[in-house]
């Protein structure tokens, strides 16, 4: 919105008033139909689309078909890979931690970003001053600028069971009894790998959803609190439907985020302990170049473009529902 | 964020600030110490990356340190060359950015205001390059690199992330560019601008802001970025500072005060670009969202 605001702003000074004075020149009398076509203008980053990314895609599916490792040429082996994926427990258990990721990356930030963003907004920006609520909500954005690694790195060096700052703060407050081996411990590590996400996610729909509040005409709430509205009953009305079609973008974005999850997992627990934290990503990265089982891997990350594609259909579909609908009311 | 949100909420700020109830006190002290749980990390990394060995041994994570210890922080910064890994960093992510922008402009000048036939298959097939996860580019972009030459050198990054991040600029340039004034462009055409005047001497300015947040966007996503330096960049000279932090991290002989400082090096140049940034960045936030 505010891109879009800035840029119409920025517009009226480039209006140069016409002269007319060239306007004999040949092309000019018909605007649009002067010159070269505009698919010039495509064709490099229509090149460099099909060198980085399809002839690349296609190769991966490919893959998926071969029994390639990385020396040999590959040899076509047909739904082999498909199959042995079907049966394959790992590759299971990594699409159900990817559930978990879920529920770290989507869920959980997009209630919490909720409540804070309402919070935010509602009752800090109006009784304490917008310029508190604009350095809270800057607060909780710094965990998302970091690299998602070094984010993961930070908590890592909190979570060390030997000397790490978590285990010595329990045991400074007499709760030594329940200091851990936070992510090398089977029962905990998902669920510290959880919590890390949470806290690196949380900023995103925090800023998001308070920036789609500041759509909101300030009257609705205030004749609302005349009517006699309490705040959940102003929560339920005003806040939630109007900023519907941000929890969209929020819950698309990070489901996609969610279930492509690699630096993290790669720099907080490598997957493990035995598998415990196992993401189809970092099983596909491991099945290229750790087993160099590279046509295997490729049938990994196909199957994982194929449940994102799928989950992004679902979702716009949903969404446009949704927009009928209001349209129809 | 913008100056009139600013006077609008400073106004009935200062008429309701008599009525602040105590609800209102609960709401703040909640917000304030989940923020403080946000930043603790943050904290704790700051006091730790600058005690010596012995100094966190008798005083624990949590005491301040008794003498400020720049050993730790030298030591990392030598060990990884440091130096080196922020250039390569600072060069692949600049590059990128202006990079990617250009081929954005291009890409959608072409879709947005060329309105070329086919416009909406081609902007999913972008679109479909920015969701796709990048295991699935992993291993073919691995072969082509090595055919050509390009694996390990800080080009074969440059390349992939410049399709990877003008593919999201296209689909966000072609519907700004889509509502772009017809008037202007006529108004051009009028004045015997060409197409590749018109693109560079009124489009390209008028939209100036908006090709700010994404360079400024561009360069962040591309300094964070993981999984493609961390395959592509192995030899030491070429590692980016997220990859030579992380590959360092298994290194058993680490004590826990260099780890800290590893990390502080790690985040210091993204919060400084934060800082610097800040206004670009909530703005690019809020126009990434509402399209």
């Amino acid at each position: 919105m505010t891109l879009i605001e800035s840029r119409a702003d920025a517009t009226r000074p480039a209006v140069a008033p016409p002269t007319g004075r060239r306007r004999g020149r040949g092309d000019s009398l018909v605007p649009f139909l002067s010159g070269r076509s505009y698919w010039w203008y495509l064709l490099p980053g229509f090149a460099l689309l099909t060198l980085i990314i399809l002839v690349p895609l296609v190769w991966n599916i490919y893959l998926s078909f071969t029994d390639y490792r990385g020396i040999i040429a590959p040899q076509w082996s047909g739904l082999d890979n498909w199959v042995t994926l079907f049966h394959d427990e790992r590759f299971w258990l990594s699409f159900r931690n990817s559930v978990a990721m879920i529920l770290a990356m989507v869920i959980a930030p997009t209630v919490i970003g909720l409540l804070v963003a309402a919070a935010l907004f509602d009752v800090i920006g109006r009784k304490f001053g917008a310029k508190l609520a604009a350095f809270l909500r800057a607060t909780y954005y710094l965990p998302q600028i970091l690299p998602s690694v070094i984010a993961a790195i930070v908590i890592g060096w909190i979570l060390r069971p030997e000397n790490g700052a978590l285990n010595t703060i329990l045991q400074a407050v007499g709760l030594g009894q329940f200091a851990s081996n936070w992510l090398g411990a089977p029962d905990t590590a998902l669920v510290s790998l959880m919590v890390v996400l949470v806290w690196i996610q949380v900023g995103y729909p925090v800023v998001i959803f308070m920036a789609a509040l500041e759509r909101v005409d300030p009257e609705l709430y205030e004749a609302a609190e005349i009517d006699g509205a309490g705040w959940l009953r102003r929560f339920a009305a005003i806040t939630m439907p109007m900023i519907r079609p941000e929890m969209f973008v929020v819950a698309l974005t990070c489901t996609i985020a969610a279930l492509k999850v690699f630096g993290p997992v790669y720099a907080l627990t490598g997957g493990g302990p035995n598998f415990a934290t196992i993401v189809p990503s970092y099983y596909s990265y491991s099945q290229f170049f750790q087993n160099q089982q590279v046509g295997y891997g490729a049938t990994i990350a196909t199957a994982l473009t194929v449940v994102i594609m799928l989950v992004s259909i679902v979702f716009v579909w949903a969404q446009n529902r949704a927009e009928r609908k209001e349209r129809e009311r | 964020m913008s100056a009139t949100s600013l006077l609008v909420t400073g106004e009935t700020g200062h008429r309701n600030r008599r009525r602040r109830t105590v609800g209102d006190w609960i709401v703040l002290a909640v917000i304030v110490i989940t923020a403080l749980v946000v930043v603790f990390p943050f904290l704790l990394i700051l006091i730790n990356a600058f005690k010596s060995p012995s100094d966190y041994a008798t005083g624990g994570p949590l005491q301040l340190p008794t003498a400020l210890h720049f050993d730790g922080i030298a030591a990392f910064w030598e060990r990884v060359d440091f130096t080196g890994k922020l250039w390569n960093s600072l060069f692949i992510s600049g590059v990128v950015a202006v990079l990617a922008v250009v081929v954005s402009v291009l890409n959608a000048y072409a879709i947005g205001i060329g309105r070329v036939r086919g416009r909406v298959p081609l902007i999913l097939v972008f679109l479909l390059a920015n969701m796709l996860p990048q295991e699935v580019l992993l291993y073919p972009l691995y072969t082509i690199f090595r055919t050509i030459g390009l694996y390990d050198n800080v080009w074969s990054v440059i390349i992939t992330f410049v399709v990877i991040q003008s593919a999201f600029g296209t689909y966000l340039l072609a519907s700004v560019f889509g509502t772009f004034p017809k008037e202007i462009i006529e108004a051009a055409a009028l004045d015997g601008a060409g197409r590749w005047l018109t693109l560079w001497r009124v489009i390209v300015p008028v939209s100036r802001p908006t090709l700010g947040v994404l360079m400024v966007f561009f360069f962040i996503w591309t300094w964070n970025e993981f999984l493609i330096p961390l395959t592509f960049l192995i030899s030491n000279a070429n590692q980016t500072v997220p990859v030579a932090i992380s590959v360092l991290q298994g290194d058993r002989l680490m004590d826990v005060t260099t780890t800290s400082a590893s990390a502080l090096l790690g985040l210091l140049p993204t919060l400084i670009f934060f800082l610097i940034f800040q206004r670009t960045l909530s703005r690019g936030i809020t126009a990434g969202a509402v399209k």
